[in-house]
């Protein structure tokens, strides 16, 4: 297939080096002069110099044809949003892919219908959250004689024990909820204490409970 | 009558000016607050700092409630982007936006968004201004 690549940074030159690696045909858009000649050597023909938000510079680079594929990855959200909309609307480039630098302009891409996008910090942030959930139950300490460990466990606002009494609660066996800390203070956990985000409950359990008081008090 | 103007270069200032004169409530947006000097010394309206792209940052603006936006910063495609958005999710009825390269102003205009081509401008009047000191000349000449 022919790809139009919307430049040639890291991600641009990378994702040039694998097409042509398939055997597609490339051809990569670059505005800077310093990284146009870096590309140059590399790609030879297949690079054009110039700005790809200029209709003359996309005519050049052969957006006519038109390419299968435009790949807007500039490190800048407006040029890829106003290169997407330039190459589906005038030129009807079947599919574009755009680059997202700045997760927050995410919601300028989705409402443009510029889609797909990819947005190395969402999809960072998303591998943290999966790796490291962000309120998860701490191990205080572990009572190792007497076969019990204390935890403390940090209420979120998503967490679907919070609003709830903990009477309503279906503290699995082998738990003890013993305190909950709120604004600096704590209080004895009774049947009527209420839960809220920004709690930090204290409790008591077996080895082998953690799971299933994670699901009641954290995950839905 | 209200007016939410982004980008406060010379451009952008003047046209706050123009509208306040004329009676109407102006906010200025600028990312730069230095911006506000453009503006000169007793500008009365409220003045903004922040990027048009943020979406808070327009609805602190006012744009919800404002019958015109005019958006003039130092960039073509942030122009066109802050206008887009100003028309399709803030359903803004006038939405005017400088947009440099005429190619780009062009096709934009086509897509519904009211562009302003400072470029476009200048090449009608510059070739104008010489059509017509050619007529004169010629003029001259003949007597």
């Amino acid at each position: 297939m022919y790809v139009l690549i919307a430049g040639g940074g890291k991600v641009g030159a990378n994702v040039t080096r694998s097409l042509l690696r398939q055997n597609h045909e490339v051809t990569i858009v670059e505005q800077r002069p310093d990284r146009f000649r870096v590309l140059e050597e590399e790609f030879d023909y297949r690079v054009q110099r110039g700005d790809a938000t200029e209709l003359h510079v996309l005519e050049r680079a052969g957006i006519g044809r038109p390419p299968d594929l435009l790949l807007a990855v500039t490190g800048d959200d407006e040029d890829n949003i106003v290169i997407c909309e330039i190459a589906q609307k005038r030129y009807f480039v079947p599919k574009v892919i755009a680059r997202v630098n700045d997760p927050r302009n995410q919601t300028h891409f989705d409402m443009l219908g510029v889609a797909p996008t990819v947005c190395a910090t969402s999809s960072i942030m998303a591998l943290i959250e999966h790796e490291v959930p962000e309120s998860d139950i701490i191990r205080l300490l572990q009572l190792r004689e007497d076969g019990l460990e204390i935890v403390e466990v940090p209420i979120g606002n998503d967490s679907p024990s919070s609003g709830k009494r903990i009477e309503q609660l279906k503290v699995p066996g082998g738990t003890l909820l013993i305190s909950v800390a709120r604004e600096g203070r704590s209080e004895i956990a009774t049947g009527s204490t209420k839960l809220a985000p920004g709690d930090r409950v204290l409790a008591v359990l077996q080895p082998g409970c953690e799971d299933e008081l994670r699901r009641v008090l954290l995950k839905h | 009558m209200k007016a939410i103007i982004i980008g406060c270069g010379r451009t952008g200032s003047s046209v706050a000016h123009h509208l306040h004169d004329a009676g109407w409530e102006v906010v200025v947006v600028d990312e730069d607050e230095e911006a506000l000097s453009n503006l000169g010394t007793r500008w009365p309206g409220r003045f903004i700092v922040g990027h048009g792209l943020e979406i808070n940052v327009l609805v602190e603006s006012g744009i919800e409630s404002a019958e015109a936006v005019v958006v003039s910063t130092d960039g073509d495609n942030t122009n066109i982007v802050i206008g887009l958005i100003a028309q399709r999710r803030f359903h803004v009825e006038r939405v005017v936006v400088r947009v440099l390269d005429p190619a780009r102003a062009g096709f934009f205009a086509e897509r519904g968004l009211h562009t302003v081509c400072p470029t476009s401008i200048a090449i009608g009047a510059l070739t104008e201004a010489a059509l017509v000191s050619e007529m004169v000349s010629t003029e001259g000449a003949s007597i």
